[in-house]
Protein backbone atom coordinates (compact mmCIF):
# COMPACT_ATOMS: atom_id res chain seq x y z
CA UNK A 1 0.00 0.00 0.00
CA UNK A 2 0.97 3.30 -0.89
CA UNK A 3 1.71 6.57 1.28
CA UNK A 4 -1.09 7.91 -0.61
CA UNK A 5 -3.70 5.70 -0.05
CA UNK A 6 -3.01 4.88 3.26
CA UNK A 7 -3.68 8.40 3.90
CA UNK A 8 -6.85 8.28 2.27
CA UNK A 9 -8.12 5.03 3.79
CA UNK A 10 -7.07 6.44 7.14
CA UNK A 11 -8.60 9.59 6.38
CA UNK A 12 -12.12 7.55 4.88
CA UNK A 13 -12.09 5.85 8.43
CA UNK A 14 -11.90 8.63 10.06
CA UNK A 15 -14.84 10.69 8.06
CA UNK A 16 -17.09 7.62 8.45
CA UNK A 17 -16.43 7.30 12.74
CA UNK A 18 -17.00 11.08 12.79
CA UNK A 19 -19.89 11.71 10.84
CA UNK A 20 -21.32 8.05 12.63
CA UNK A 21 -20.38 10.11 16.47
CA UNK A 22 -22.06 13.37 14.81
CA UNK A 23 -25.53 11.46 14.07
CA UNK A 24 -25.37 9.12 17.26
CA UNK A 25 -24.37 11.39 19.74
CA UNK A 26 -27.55 12.78 22.25
CA UNK A 27 -26.03 15.98 23.29
CA UNK A 28 -26.46 19.34 20.66
CA UNK A 29 -23.00 20.57 21.97
CA UNK A 30 -21.29 17.55 21.16
CA UNK A 31 -23.01 17.20 17.65
CA UNK A 32 -21.65 20.24 16.61
CA UNK A 33 -18.06 19.66 18.15
CA UNK A 34 -18.51 16.82 15.89
CA UNK A 35 -19.48 18.19 12.85
CA UNK A 36 -16.81 20.96 12.73
CA UNK A 37 -14.06 18.33 13.81
CA UNK A 38 -15.55 16.63 9.95
CA UNK A 39 -15.33 19.66 8.23
CA UNK A 40 -11.95 20.01 8.97
CA UNK A 41 -11.01 16.60 8.16
CA UNK A 42 -13.12 16.64 4.85
CA UNK A 43 -10.97 19.51 3.97
CA UNK A 44 -8.17 17.61 4.38
CA UNK A 45 -9.57 14.77 2.22
CA UNK A 46 -10.19 17.97 -0.37
CA UNK A 47 -6.53 18.82 -0.24
CA UNK A 48 -5.56 15.03 -0.93
CA UNK A 49 -7.67 14.91 -4.08
CA UNK A 50 -5.79 18.24 -5.22
CA UNK A 51 -9.28 20.21 -5.13
CA UNK A 52 -7.42 23.03 -3.03
CA UNK A 53 -10.64 25.57 -4.05
CA UNK A 54 -13.00 23.04 -2.02
CA UNK A 55 -10.71 22.27 0.83
CA UNK A 56 -10.29 26.41 1.52
CA UNK A 57 -14.28 26.62 0.90
CA UNK A 58 -15.29 23.52 3.15
CA UNK A 59 -12.57 24.90 5.93
CA UNK A 60 -13.54 28.61 6.08
CA UNK A 61 -17.74 28.37 5.37
CA UNK A 62 -18.69 24.74 5.57
CA UNK A 63 -16.85 23.87 8.86
CA UNK A 64 -15.97 27.37 10.56
CA UNK A 65 -18.59 29.77 9.84
CA UNK A 66 -21.04 26.72 9.60
CA UNK A 67 -20.00 25.77 12.83
CA UNK A 68 -20.27 28.80 14.50
CA UNK A 69 -23.47 29.31 13.43
CA UNK A 70 -24.70 25.70 15.07
CA UNK A 71 -22.58 26.55 18.50
CA UNK A 72 -24.63 29.54 18.73
CA UNK A 73 -27.73 27.65 17.93
CA UNK A 74 -27.05 25.00 19.84
CA UNK A 75 -26.24 27.81 22.96
CA UNK A 76 -29.82 29.08 22.59
CA UNK A 77 -31.28 25.70 22.40
CA UNK A 78 -29.70 24.83 25.55
CA UNK A 79 -32.36 25.72 27.91
CA UNK A 80 -35.11 23.91 26.08
CA UNK A 81 -32.96 20.64 25.14
CA UNK A 82 -33.82 18.67 28.20
CA UNK A 83 -37.46 19.45 27.57
CA UNK A 84 -36.83 18.19 23.77
CA UNK A 85 -35.26 15.06 24.34
CA UNK A 86 -38.17 13.68 26.44
CA UNK A 87 -40.53 13.71 23.44
CA UNK A 88 -38.52 11.69 21.04
CA UNK A 89 -39.85 10.10 18.01
CA UNK A 90 -41.18 6.41 18.42
CA UNK A 91 -38.80 3.75 17.84
CA UNK A 92 -40.45 2.43 14.58
CA UNK A 93 -40.12 6.43 13.23
CA UNK A 94 -36.20 6.30 14.22
CA UNK A 95 -35.89 3.14 12.20
CA UNK A 96 -38.04 4.18 9.00
CA UNK A 97 -35.89 7.35 9.40
CA UNK A 98 -32.39 5.44 9.81
CA UNK A 99 -33.86 3.16 6.97
CA UNK A 100 -34.05 5.58 4.65
CA UNK A 101 -31.15 7.54 5.11
CA UNK A 102 -29.31 4.39 4.76
CA UNK A 103 -30.71 3.91 1.57
CA UNK A 104 -29.96 6.87 0.13
CA UNK A 105 -26.43 6.99 0.98
CA UNK A 106 -25.92 3.83 -0.19
CA UNK A 107 -28.05 4.40 -3.45
CA UNK A 108 -25.09 7.28 -3.78
CA UNK A 109 -22.32 5.05 -3.73
CA UNK A 110 -23.35 2.69 -6.02
CA UNK A 111 -24.18 5.53 -8.17
CA UNK A 112 -20.43 6.82 -7.62
CA UNK A 113 -18.93 3.35 -7.56
CA UNK A 114 -20.79 2.38 -11.06
CA UNK A 115 -19.57 5.43 -12.59
CA UNK A 116 -17.59 4.74 -16.16
CA UNK A 117 -14.19 4.67 -15.88
CA UNK A 118 -12.21 6.82 -17.00
CA UNK A 119 -15.19 9.51 -15.69
CA UNK A 120 -16.91 11.28 -18.50
CA UNK A 121 -15.13 14.93 -17.78
CA UNK A 122 -15.27 18.41 -19.02
CA UNK A 123 -12.17 19.22 -17.58
CA UNK A 124 -10.02 19.53 -20.67
CA UNK A 125 -12.80 21.81 -22.68
CA UNK A 126 -12.07 23.98 -19.58
CA UNK A 127 -8.61 23.76 -19.63
CA UNK A 128 -8.23 24.40 -23.35
CA UNK A 129 -10.12 27.58 -23.79
CA UNK A 130 -8.66 29.26 -20.05
CA UNK A 131 -6.28 31.26 -22.31
CA UNK A 132 -9.49 32.60 -23.74
CA UNK A 133 -10.95 33.60 -20.67
CA UNK A 134 -7.76 35.63 -19.45
CA UNK A 135 -7.74 33.20 -16.11
CA UNK A 136 -5.31 30.55 -14.51
CA UNK A 137 -7.46 29.01 -12.25
CA UNK A 138 -9.81 26.50 -13.98
CA UNK A 139 -12.52 26.55 -10.53
CA UNK A 140 -12.95 30.41 -10.57
CA UNK A 141 -13.30 30.32 -14.42
CA UNK A 142 -16.35 27.75 -14.28
CA UNK A 143 -17.61 29.85 -11.01
CA UNK A 144 -17.71 32.78 -12.95
CA UNK A 145 -17.76 32.07 -16.80
CA UNK A 146 -19.35 28.79 -17.71
CA UNK A 147 -21.49 28.20 -13.94
CA UNK A 148 -22.30 32.06 -13.84
CA UNK A 149 -25.93 31.70 -13.16
CA UNK A 150 -24.95 29.41 -10.11
CA UNK A 151 -23.01 31.73 -9.06
CA UNK A 152 -25.32 34.53 -8.93
CA UNK A 153 -27.95 32.67 -7.16
CA UNK A 154 -25.79 31.72 -4.37
CA UNK A 155 -24.75 35.27 -3.78
CA UNK A 156 -28.30 35.97 -4.04
CA UNK A 157 -29.33 33.29 -1.46
CA UNK A 158 -27.17 34.86 0.83
CA UNK A 159 -28.57 38.03 1.15
CA UNK A 160 -31.63 36.30 1.54
CA UNK A 161 -30.53 34.25 4.27
CA UNK A 162 -29.77 37.16 5.91
CA UNK A 163 -32.75 38.90 5.09
CA UNK A 164 -34.51 35.72 6.66
CA UNK A 165 -32.37 35.83 9.98
CA UNK A 166 -33.13 39.47 10.25
CA UNK A 167 -36.83 38.88 9.46
CA UNK A 168 -37.15 37.41 13.08
CA UNK A 169 -36.56 40.39 14.97
CA UNK A 170 -39.69 41.54 16.95
CA UNK A 171 -41.32 44.52 15.47
CA UNK A 172 -40.35 47.57 18.26
CA UNK A 173 -36.44 46.17 17.45
CA UNK A 174 -36.81 46.38 13.65
CA UNK A 175 -34.17 48.52 12.26
CA UNK A 176 -31.86 47.92 15.88
CA UNK A 177 -28.84 46.43 16.21
CA UNK A 178 -27.81 42.77 15.74
CA UNK A 179 -27.27 40.46 18.77
CA UNK A 180 -26.37 41.16 22.49
CA UNK A 181 -23.48 43.82 22.43
CA UNK A 182 -20.85 41.82 23.99
CA UNK A 183 -19.10 42.50 27.21
CA UNK A 184 -15.31 41.64 27.64
CA UNK A 185 -12.61 42.70 29.46
CA UNK A 186 -11.03 45.23 27.92
CA UNK A 187 -7.54 44.09 28.76
CA UNK A 188 -8.14 40.51 28.30
CA UNK A 189 -6.86 38.31 26.24
CA UNK A 190 -9.55 38.33 23.34
CA UNK A 191 -8.94 42.13 23.16
CA UNK A 192 -5.32 41.64 22.29
CA UNK A 193 -6.37 38.93 19.84
CA UNK A 194 -9.25 41.21 18.53
CA UNK A 195 -6.58 43.86 18.11
CA UNK A 196 -3.35 41.74 16.72
CA UNK A 197 -5.13 39.50 14.37
CA UNK A 198 -6.98 41.76 12.16
CA UNK A 199 -4.46 43.16 10.25
CA UNK A 200 -2.65 39.89 8.93
CA UNK A 201 -6.33 38.77 8.33
CA UNK A 202 -7.22 41.33 6.54
CA UNK A 203 -4.61 41.10 4.20
CA UNK A 204 -4.70 37.45 4.16
CA UNK A 205 -8.33 37.82 3.32
CA UNK A 206 -8.12 40.33 0.53
CA UNK A 207 -4.76 38.08 -0.97
CA UNK A 208 -7.21 34.99 -1.24
CA UNK A 209 -9.95 37.32 -2.78
CA UNK A 210 -6.78 38.17 -5.26
CA UNK A 211 -5.22 35.25 -5.89
CA UNK A 212 -8.49 33.73 -7.08
CA UNK A 213 -8.14 34.49 -10.67
CA UNK A 214 -5.33 32.27 -11.04
CA UNK A 215 -4.74 30.41 -7.81
CA UNK A 216 -7.23 28.39 -5.65
CA UNK A 217 -8.77 31.01 -3.90
CA UNK A 218 -11.75 33.52 -4.64
CA UNK A 219 -14.38 36.10 -2.93
CA UNK A 220 -16.22 33.38 -0.98
CA UNK A 221 -13.26 32.07 1.04
CA UNK A 222 -11.85 35.70 1.56
CA UNK A 223 -15.06 37.29 2.50
CA UNK A 224 -14.76 34.74 5.28
CA UNK A 225 -12.16 35.56 6.70
CA UNK A 226 -12.79 39.29 6.10
CA UNK A 227 -16.28 38.52 7.73
CA UNK A 228 -14.09 36.86 10.48
CA UNK A 229 -11.84 39.76 11.32
CA UNK A 230 -15.00 41.83 11.57
CA UNK A 231 -16.61 39.72 14.45
CA UNK A 232 -13.41 39.08 16.49
CA UNK A 233 -13.84 43.26 17.59
CA UNK A 234 -17.63 42.62 17.78
CA UNK A 235 -16.96 39.50 20.29
CA UNK A 236 -14.26 41.10 21.80
CA UNK A 237 -16.75 44.19 22.55
CA UNK A 238 -14.36 46.74 20.66
CA UNK A 239 -16.64 47.10 17.79
CA UNK A 240 -20.35 46.73 17.59
CA UNK A 241 -22.53 45.71 14.42
CA UNK A 242 -24.35 48.41 12.79
CA UNK A 243 -28.12 49.01 13.21
CA UNK A 244 -29.77 46.99 9.89
CA UNK A 245 -31.80 50.28 9.29
CA UNK A 246 -28.31 51.93 7.72
CA UNK A 247 -28.41 52.69 4.17
CA UNK A 248 -24.61 52.05 3.36
CA UNK A 249 -25.08 48.69 4.61
CA UNK A 250 -28.40 47.64 2.28
CA UNK A 251 -26.65 49.33 -0.22
CA UNK A 252 -23.41 47.52 -0.17
CA UNK A 253 -25.70 44.05 0.70
CA UNK A 254 -27.65 44.17 -2.90
CA UNK A 255 -24.88 45.90 -4.48
CA UNK A 256 -23.03 43.06 -5.37
CA UNK A 257 -25.72 40.58 -7.00
CA UNK A 258 -27.16 43.67 -8.58
CA UNK A 259 -23.87 44.33 -10.31
CA UNK A 260 -23.64 40.81 -11.18
CA UNK A 261 -27.09 41.40 -12.82
CA UNK A 262 -26.74 44.14 -14.48
CA UNK A 263 -23.40 42.78 -16.23
CA UNK A 264 -25.18 39.76 -17.21
CA UNK A 265 -27.89 41.08 -18.65
CA UNK A 266 -25.52 43.36 -20.32
CA UNK A 267 -24.00 40.37 -21.81
CA UNK A 268 -26.70 40.29 -23.69
CA UNK A 269 -26.42 42.83 -26.18
CA UNK A 270 -22.64 42.75 -26.31
CA UNK A 271 -21.76 38.96 -26.09
CA UNK A 272 -25.38 37.58 -27.41
CA UNK A 273 -26.16 35.90 -24.52
CA UNK A 274 -27.09 36.63 -20.62
CA UNK A 275 -24.18 36.16 -18.31
CA UNK A 276 -21.71 35.91 -21.36
CA UNK A 277 -18.49 38.30 -21.35
CA UNK A 278 -17.45 40.24 -24.46
CA UNK A 279 -14.17 39.17 -26.10
CA UNK A 280 -11.20 40.35 -23.87
CA UNK A 281 -12.84 41.40 -21.10
CA UNK A 282 -14.39 38.30 -19.53
CA UNK A 283 -10.91 38.73 -16.83
CA UNK A 284 -11.53 42.08 -16.27
CA UNK A 285 -15.57 42.23 -15.39
CA UNK A 286 -15.33 38.99 -13.71
CA UNK A 287 -12.68 40.57 -11.11
CA UNK A 288 -15.09 43.36 -11.33
CA UNK A 289 -17.83 41.36 -10.57
CA UNK A 290 -15.85 39.48 -7.25
CA UNK A 291 -14.79 42.57 -6.12
CA UNK A 292 -18.44 43.73 -5.90
CA UNK A 293 -19.43 40.51 -4.27
CA UNK A 294 -16.83 40.70 -1.62
CA UNK A 295 -18.30 43.78 0.98
CA UNK A 296 -21.93 42.07 -0.34
CA UNK A 297 -21.04 37.85 1.12
CA UNK A 298 -18.25 40.19 3.93
CA UNK A 299 -21.21 41.58 5.51
CA UNK A 300 -23.86 39.25 4.60
CA UNK A 301 -21.73 36.84 6.64
CA UNK A 302 -20.81 38.33 9.58
CA UNK A 303 -24.38 39.79 10.22
CA UNK A 304 -25.76 36.21 9.87
CA UNK A 305 -23.52 35.43 13.27
CA UNK A 306 -24.15 38.59 14.55
CA UNK A 307 -28.06 37.15 14.62
CA UNK A 308 -31.26 39.37 14.17
CA UNK A 309 -31.89 42.68 16.04
CA UNK A 310 -31.91 42.68 19.69
CA UNK A 311 -31.72 45.97 21.19
CA UNK A 312 -33.22 49.24 19.20
CA UNK A 313 -31.67 52.26 18.04
CA UNK A 314 -30.61 54.69 20.61
CA UNK B 1 23.53 17.52 0.91
CA UNK B 2 20.16 16.47 0.25
CA UNK B 3 20.35 13.14 1.41
CA UNK B 4 21.94 15.44 4.76
CA UNK B 5 18.72 16.88 4.61
CA UNK B 6 16.53 14.37 4.04
CA UNK B 7 17.83 12.53 7.17
CA UNK B 8 17.12 16.18 8.85
CA UNK B 9 13.75 16.27 7.97
CA UNK B 10 12.76 12.61 8.87
CA UNK B 11 14.17 13.54 12.64
CA UNK B 12 12.56 16.76 13.31
CA UNK B 13 8.97 15.67 12.00
CA UNK B 14 9.21 12.74 13.71
CA UNK B 15 9.85 14.44 17.11
CA UNK B 16 7.30 16.63 15.86
CA UNK B 17 4.69 13.70 15.63
CA UNK B 18 5.99 12.38 18.86
CA UNK B 19 5.11 15.61 20.59
CA UNK B 20 1.50 15.27 18.81
CA UNK B 21 0.98 11.66 19.90
CA UNK B 22 2.29 12.70 23.34
CA UNK B 23 -0.03 15.99 23.64
CA UNK B 24 -3.09 13.79 21.85
CA UNK B 25 -2.39 10.93 24.81
CA UNK B 26 -2.23 13.72 27.62
CA UNK B 27 -5.54 15.19 26.65
CA UNK B 28 -7.35 11.59 26.68
CA UNK B 29 -5.34 10.76 29.88
CA UNK B 30 -5.02 13.86 31.97
CA UNK B 31 -8.01 13.96 35.12
CA UNK B 32 -8.57 17.93 34.93
CA UNK B 33 -9.11 20.90 32.27
CA UNK B 34 -5.80 22.40 33.11
CA UNK B 35 -3.39 19.69 32.46
CA UNK B 36 -4.97 18.70 29.27
CA UNK B 37 -4.87 22.26 28.01
CA UNK B 38 -0.96 21.56 28.83
CA UNK B 39 -0.06 18.67 26.88
CA UNK B 40 -2.52 19.96 24.14
CA UNK B 41 -0.45 23.18 23.93
CA UNK B 42 2.99 20.94 23.64
CA UNK B 43 1.78 19.11 20.53
CA UNK B 44 0.65 23.07 19.10
CA UNK B 45 4.25 24.55 20.28
CA UNK B 46 6.73 22.24 19.98
CA UNK B 47 5.17 19.57 17.74
CA UNK B 48 4.07 21.93 14.85
CA UNK B 49 7.33 23.84 15.06
CA UNK B 50 9.62 20.93 14.41
CA UNK B 51 7.06 19.79 12.32
CA UNK B 52 7.57 23.15 10.61
CA UNK B 53 11.58 23.03 10.84
CA UNK B 54 11.72 19.55 9.56
CA UNK B 55 9.94 21.06 6.08
CA UNK B 56 11.76 23.99 5.58
CA UNK B 57 14.69 21.96 3.56
CA UNK B 58 11.28 21.19 1.50
CA UNK B 59 9.76 24.16 1.08
CA UNK B 60 11.13 25.33 -2.08
CA UNK B 61 12.22 28.73 -1.60
CA UNK B 62 12.29 31.19 1.15
CA UNK B 63 9.35 32.38 0.41
CA UNK B 64 7.27 29.13 1.20
CA UNK B 65 9.96 28.31 4.10
CA UNK B 66 8.74 32.40 5.63
CA UNK B 67 5.00 31.33 5.00
CA UNK B 68 5.43 28.33 6.75
CA UNK B 69 7.12 29.47 9.38
CA UNK B 70 4.23 31.83 9.85
CA UNK B 71 1.47 29.61 10.11
CA UNK B 72 3.75 28.21 12.91
CA UNK B 73 3.51 31.60 14.45
CA UNK B 74 -0.79 31.82 13.73
CA UNK B 75 -0.85 28.94 15.00
CA UNK B 76 0.62 29.70 18.45
CA UNK B 77 -1.06 32.99 18.93
CA UNK B 78 -4.12 31.16 18.45
CA UNK B 79 -3.26 28.17 20.59
CA UNK B 80 -1.77 30.34 23.21
CA UNK B 81 -5.09 32.57 23.26
CA UNK B 82 -7.66 29.64 22.82
CA UNK B 83 -6.24 27.95 25.99
CA UNK B 84 -6.45 31.00 28.34
CA UNK B 85 -9.53 31.33 27.15
CA UNK B 86 -10.62 27.99 28.17
CA UNK B 87 -8.40 27.91 31.44
CA UNK B 88 -10.42 30.79 32.14
CA UNK B 89 -13.73 29.47 32.07
CA UNK B 90 -12.54 26.01 33.43
CA UNK B 91 -11.10 27.97 36.82
CA UNK B 92 -14.19 30.19 37.13
CA UNK B 93 -16.41 26.91 36.40
CA UNK B 94 -14.56 24.78 38.59
CA UNK B 95 -15.50 22.10 36.27
CA UNK B 96 -13.35 19.32 37.10
CA UNK B 97 -14.84 16.61 34.07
Amino acid sequence: MTGASALALVLALLLVSIAAWTVVTRRTFAAVEGFVAYGLLLSIAWVALSAIDVALTEAAIGSGLTGVLLIGAAARLRTTEAALSTERAGALLRWLAAIASAVVAGAIAVGVLSLPDPTPTLAPAVAEHLPSIGLGNAVTAVLLAYRGIDTLLESIVVVFALIGVWSLAPDPLWGGYPGPRQQADPNGILAYLARVLPPIGVIVGLYIFWVGADLPGGKFQGATILAAMWLLPMMAGLADAPPISRTWLRILLVAGPLLFIAIGFAGALTAGAVLAYPDGYAKLLIKVIEAALMPTLTLSLALLMAGAPERTMR
Amino acid sequence: MSFLFDVFTVMTVSTGVFFFLAGSIGLLRFPDALSRLHALTKADNVGLGLVMLGLLPRAGGLLAGLKLFVVWLLVLLASSIVSQMIARVARRGGSSS
